[in-house]
């Protein structure tokens, strides 16, 4: 009997769902930061309706979109569209060996670490800084542009396949390895069936997010629709910004809904 | 008897065509890629000389550079990073509730806050922070504004469709002992998706932390402005010493985030 009053709130105690003195002290710290960190930022209220000010008439000058340079536009993205393929197809090319030697399921210590450390740095630095890199190597163009998102695919699809890998289940392994198959037989028959479903997420998840990217490396240089993106804006042609802005919306929302249906394909 | 097929397959026709089809459209697609893209095969060639070069020129790291202004522009990124993250949770939490179906049952309202979404999404943080740049003028306030504008439709599609997935049962028995809509989304939706929540926004803010650090190379403030400023003066040692501290911030972070991913789940 007294266990449950016990247990039984006391009355006049805390109210259900209060939060914790620690989550108060943390959002109190997260406040006075913030505080502290606008002023190091020197954000000040006027200067934030400044800014609204000048934004609202840098809208009126994009306004209303022009596609008057359309064949600019076309050039760019097509370019942009062949940097996001072949980055996509190198990238997860380079990609499945090293997930697969990096899983450590399958691999020994020797092989995982070298591989992880790979997909690390490749993680490391934006795909800008990459591009940078390589435009310095190769030169101003498109090549130093899929150069760079090879790299980015890599460190995104490597550690997620290698992860992917990890998470499967090893009775089929042992199966196909009792039956005295080589390793490639083993990756081939017990381990790509596993993860084929999730590597065809990733691999359509990468080719739009380096369509995105592709937008990106072209400022510095590294070709694509990016480039055709900076000159309009270093000539004020705002309206064509928002041209080439409201084209990239939909070309990737058009590629969201493609890669829905490739992977319903490969689902079953 | 009925004859059954001898030979088991594990697709039927139409998935195998298509399957093929997508195959064949792939082999296509890189073809008509390779075909397309104008590659200037002598600069390929050199590259390797070019990169030799380039590590040539950067060592040994002009390390004495750090404490004059690397550092200060290493807090400015930290800076626009965690405000741009703060400011991006306050937006998109009204967002991903008018996107979650289950939340705001009406198709017009989904669809405006999913296009906000999508919008803040497509558009690159560099190319966001070209905009600010243009509207507020260079400095890390265009580089806060950019980080936060597109991290607001990351968080708010992970976090919309977190909602649609909470369990029914607790939002029914909160309905029925007659819960406002306000307490249902404060003692029925909030305590289901706090872990998620909070494991986006760490994810976000790390992100943010590796894309605030370019910013500064369209003028938005951070790392990547005196980055621009020692490329275009080819200063390539300092180069080096600005690319090692991204490299260290980058591996402190993750284990940061690392440590606080493991604490909440």
């Amino acid at each position: 009997m007294s266990m449950v009053a016990a247990k039984s709130p006391p009355s006049g105690g805390d109210p259900p769902f209060h939060s914790s003195w620690q989550a108060r002290i943390i959002a109190l710290l997260v406040l006075v930061y913030a505080v502290y960190a606008l002023g190091q930022l020197d954000f000040s209220f006027d200067r934030f309706v400044k800014g609204l000010d000048s934004g609202a008439h840098f809208l009126a000058r994009m306004f209303p979109p022009s596609y008057k340079n359309w064949d600019q536009l076309l050039t760019g993205f097509i370019e942009s569209m062949e940097i996001a393929v072949l980055a996509t197809f190198f990238g997860v090319l380079i990609s499945l060996p090293i997930a697969v030697l990096g899983a450590r399921n399958l691999m020994p210590g020797w092989a995982t670490w070298p591989a992880r450390l790979i997909v690390t740095l490749c993680r490391a630095f934006n795909p800008v800084i990459t591009a940078i890199i390589f435009i310095k190597a190769v030169g101003f163009g498109a090549l130093a542009g899929v150069l760079a998102l090879i790299v980015a695919s890599i460190g995104f699809v490597g550690k997620l396949f290698m992860e992917a890998i990890e998470e499967i289940s090893m009775k089929q392994i042992e199966a196909v390895r009792a039956t005295g198959a080589p390793f490639m037989s083993v990756v081939i028959y017990s381990v790509l069936p596993q993860v084929m479903g999730r590597l065809v997420g990733f691999c359509s998840y990468q080719l739009d997010s380096n369509l995105r990217n592709s937008t990106m490396v072209g400022i510095v240089g590294a070709g694509g629709i990016g480039g055709v993106l900076f000159a309009a804006f270093q000539r004020f042609e705002y309206d064509f910004v928002l041209a080439i802005l409201i084209t990239i919306i939909a070309v990737v929302l058009a590629g969201e809904l493609a890669s829905n249906h490739v992977k319903r394909i490969f689902r079953v | 008897m009925a004859a059954v097929s001898a030979v088991w397959q594990r697709h039927s026709r139409g998935q195998k065509l298509a399957r093929t089809v997508l195959w064949l459209l792939v082999a296509a697609a890189v073809a008509a890629s390779l075909k397309g893209i104008d590659v200037i095969w002598e600069f390929l060639w050199d590259a390797p000389e070019q990169v030799a070069d380039m590590a040539w020129r950067m060592w040994p790291p002009d390390l004495a550079y750090y404490p004059q202004e690397v550092h200060k522009a290493l807090m400015e990124t930290f800076h626009i990073a965690t405000v741009g993250t703060i400011f991006s949770m306050l937006f998109a939490l009204p967002l991903a509730i008018l996107a979650a179906h289950n939340l705001t049952p009406n198709k017009a309202l989904n669809l405006f806050a999913k296009t906000c979404l999508v919008a803040s999404r497509s558009v690159n943080s560099l190319v966001w922070a070209l905009l600010f740049v243009a509207v507020f003028g260079p400095g890390p306030m265009a580089g806060t504004v950019a980080i936060a504008f597109r991290s607001i439709g990351f968080v708010g599609k992970l976090l919309g469709e977190a909602l649609e997935e909470v369990h029914f049962g607790a939002i029914e028995a909160l309905k029925a002992a007659g819960a406002t809509q306000t307490s249902q989304i404060l003692y029925g939706y909030w305590p289901a998706v706090k872990p998620a929540f909070w494991s986006i926004m760490l994810l976000r803010w790390d992100i943010n932390i590796r894309e605030s650090s370019v910013l500064g190379l369209v003028g938005a403030g951070g790392l990547g402005m005196i980055m621009n400023a020692a490329i275009d003066t080819f200063q390539w040692e300092r180069v080096a010493t600005i690319l090692l501290t991204i490299f260290a911030v980058v591996v402190v972070v993750e284990i940061v985030v690392t440590f606080f991913r493991r604490r909440l789940i």
